[in-house]
């Protein structure tokens, strides 16, 4: 059975005339001790799912119109509140792209550590279990840092507390929503080698969100790319990365300038990510699409199975752009 | 001769302003830089958050004060000018901001903002020429000049970087700086916009000064690169040379930590210690000293000036004739 699996999720905002469907019909599945990339631009529905994996999407003022999120088989939309307290920090540990944000300005970073210790390990809620986590993230000196206020502390140190606080548990999922986005690409890179030593370390799951393709190739075993509240592509990571089937996926690379290659003109996607409640008919992606064919704009397709471990939804995956893109 | 020629430009901040006296501690955000821009060149300024960049690039067009030195804006010294003397040479150089959304006036339609600044300069001699004119330049910027009437609540952030383009473009500058211009947008617009500048600098001859932290996208539309670390630049050079053979630690580092896309193609990464010291206490001797993994011991001591290593290529290292010889392998 895997860890989590989610069954065409649908997540809703607004009502009546101006409704717009965040996530629609999204569905993916995570095995223990795998890490599974969601990639995707502004709007595309990759933090409202990863949110609503512990329900922490607020609803109202979202709807769960449908699906399944079943988490080690339960089905999380489906919990108590009391069930829902128990996996939040617990089963299921997040930590998020603004460390500044996350953490409590007014609680020193080793009180809110022992929180979640608190809550989850009782037994070990003391300063040398936190210490250990400290140690663990690769603050020095750590014993000088529990009282440390989160101000005091670089945005680096500060995502590696987030950690700590997430690891305390030692969840069996941990769900990262871009946390190195607001990071310096050197202070990123630290975090990554962390992330990769940590899940070696630990054997645990990590759903891993993030518009940065670099880093996808970093991490990920496996990576799902969406588009407009769909999961467009799903794969192994090389093989998405080194031949994308889906025409978004394949404008997305290329449209990434690199250090190592030099081209005179970057191939850029021409118009805008479509917002939800104003999605294109047909194929979410058709107008934007080099290889578009007159039925895109009418029939919209599933996610299928085009190769074995190879998802897309285009019916056209294996054609030729058109002459006239 | 250069369009731009900055001399030992400072600029300082003073921290915790006592009630008497004068400021004790100073945050140094920009600490004797100087570099120039030739007519019609892109010069891509990196560095982390903190090393100054952005301070320098609204220094160098007087959106702030410099402390001392010498902003040589075609042939002339603006860096005492000000008020209207300033304002008469404010039409040779403009800027474009970081955030699409806070760079625009929400209560000005598109219309109004453009031509706001053909106002300020008396470009436009009746309505219809002022019309004609903001209808040339968002075609110019990729847009329907029917938006005109629209508010910038009613566009995208791409569409609204798109108008602050337009609205820079509209005086004629000689010089853009544009900081940071691509970042708050998503992967599949930033080309769009790095497409359009470029194609922008070629058809008006604009020189640009491109702030940013991204190197792939600096390295791409730059022709020399400029890299700064706590308020100075330690190293500067071609952009295709200093991205293949860069010979200061910290660039070196800088590019080791770029992400790349291809999982089969990675390349060996260095990893700083420890995180970037404040600006008001830099460290003594070489700023970088504390985190460089080449540091020597005259390094903790003594501060580098930049030096010619390769024809045009210079760097602020004094382990760097150990380094010079070896090329950063990709």
């Amino acid at each position: 059975m895997p860890l989590l699996e989610i069954k065409n999720l649908q997540i809703e905002f607004g009502s009546g005339l101006s409704v717009a469907r965040a996530a629609d019909g999204v569905s993916l599945m995570l095995e223990a001790g795998k890490t599974l990339c969601l990639v995707g631009e502004s709007g595309s529905g990759k933090s409202v799912t990863a949110l609503s994996i512990a329900k922490l999407v607020p609803a109202p003022p979202a709807h769960y119109v449908g699906g399944e999120i079943l988490l080690e088989g339960r089905d999380v939309l489906k919990m108590s509140s009391r069930e829902l307290r128990e996996i939040r920090g617990g089963l299921v540990s997040y930590v998020f792209q603004e460390p500044g944000a996350s953490l409590n300005p007014v609680f020193r970073i080793g009180a809110q550590i022992k929180e979640s210790l608190k809550y989850h390990r009782p037994a070990v809620a003391n300063d040398a279990e936190v210490i250990r986590l400290l140690k663990l993230v690769g603050i020095p000196a750590p014993e000088s840092r529990l009282k440390n206020y989160p101000h005091e502390m670089s945005g680096g140190m500060q995502q590696r507390v987030m950690l700590a606080m997430a690891l305390a548990s030692q969840p069996k999922l941990l769900v990262a929503d871009e946390p190195t986005t607001a990071l310096d690409v050197t202070i990123q890179a630290q975090i990554i080698e962390l992330l990769r030593d940590l899940r070696r370390q630990l054997g645990m799951a990590v759903l891993l969100i993030t518009h940065n393709l670099g880093i996808v190739g970093d991490l990920a075993d496996d990576v799902a790319v969406m588009y407009a509240g769909q999961i467009v592509e799903h794969g192994p990571v090389r093989e998405v990365i080194q031949r994308p089937l889906h025409p978004y996926t394949q404008a997305l690379i290329q449209s990434v300038p690199e250090l190592d290659t030099e081209v005179a003109c970057l191939t850029a996607i021409p118009g805008t990510v479509p917002l939800p409640g104003a999605y294109p008919s047909g194929c979410r992606f058709h107008p934007r699409c080099p290889k578009a064919r007159p039925d895109c704009s009418q029939a919209a397709p599933d996610l299928s199975q085009v190769e074995p471990q190879r998802w897309a939804r285009c019916p056209y995956w294996n054609w030729k752009a058109n002459a006239l893109a | 001769m250069p369009l731009l020629e900055i001399q030992n430009l400072k600029v300082h901040f003073p921290v915790r302003q006592p009630w008497f006296g004068r400021a004790k501690e100073f945050v140094r955000a920009v600490d004797d830089v100087s570099f120039a821009i030739a007519p019609g060149e892109t010069v891509g300024l990196v560095g982390e958050s903190g090393c100054g960049k952005t301070t320098l690039g609204r220094a160098v067009i007087k959106l702030i004060e410099p402390t001392s030195g010498r902003i040589v804006f075609e042939g002339e010294d603006i860096a005492t000018l000000s008020g209207a003397e300033l304002r008469a040479r404010r039409r040779r150089f403009q800027m474009i901001f970081q955030d699409p959304y806070g760079s625009l006036d929400p209560r000005l339609t598109v219309a109004a903002s453009i031509g706001e600044a053909l106002d300020i300069h008396g470009l436009a001699p009746d309505a219809t020429a002022r019309r004609q004119r903001i209808d040339a330049l968002l075609k110019d910027v990729g847009l329907d000049p029917s938006h005109a009437p629209r508010l910038p609540h009613e566009f995208s952030g791409g569409q609204r970087q798109r108008i602050g383009i337009a609205r820079a473009l509209a005086v004629e500058p000689r010089l853009i700086v544009c900081d940071e211009p691509v970042s708050a947008l998503d992967v599949s617009v930033q080309a769009q916009i790095i497409n359009l500048l470029q194609h922008l600098q070629r058809e008006h001859n604009i020189a640009y000064l491109f702030v940013a932290h991204d190197l792939a996208v600096v390295k791409h539309i730059s022709r020399r690169i400029l890299v700064m670390y706590l308020g100075r630049i330690v190293e500067s050079g071609d952009a295709r040379e200093l991205c293949r053979s860069p010979k200061h630690p910290y660039t070196r580092a800088l590019l080791s930590a770029v992400p790349v896309v291809d999982p089969d193609s990675k390349r060996q990464r260095i990893l700083l210690a420890g995180d970037v010291p404040s600006p008001i206490h830099p460290p003594g001797g070489c700023p970088f000293h504390p985190r460089c993994p080449v540091a020597e011991a005259r390094c903790k001591t003594e501060v580098p000036s930049l030096r010619e290593l390769a024809p045009g290529h210079h760097a602020a290292c004094l382990a760097s004739s150990r380094i010079a010889r070896s090329t950063y392998a990709l």
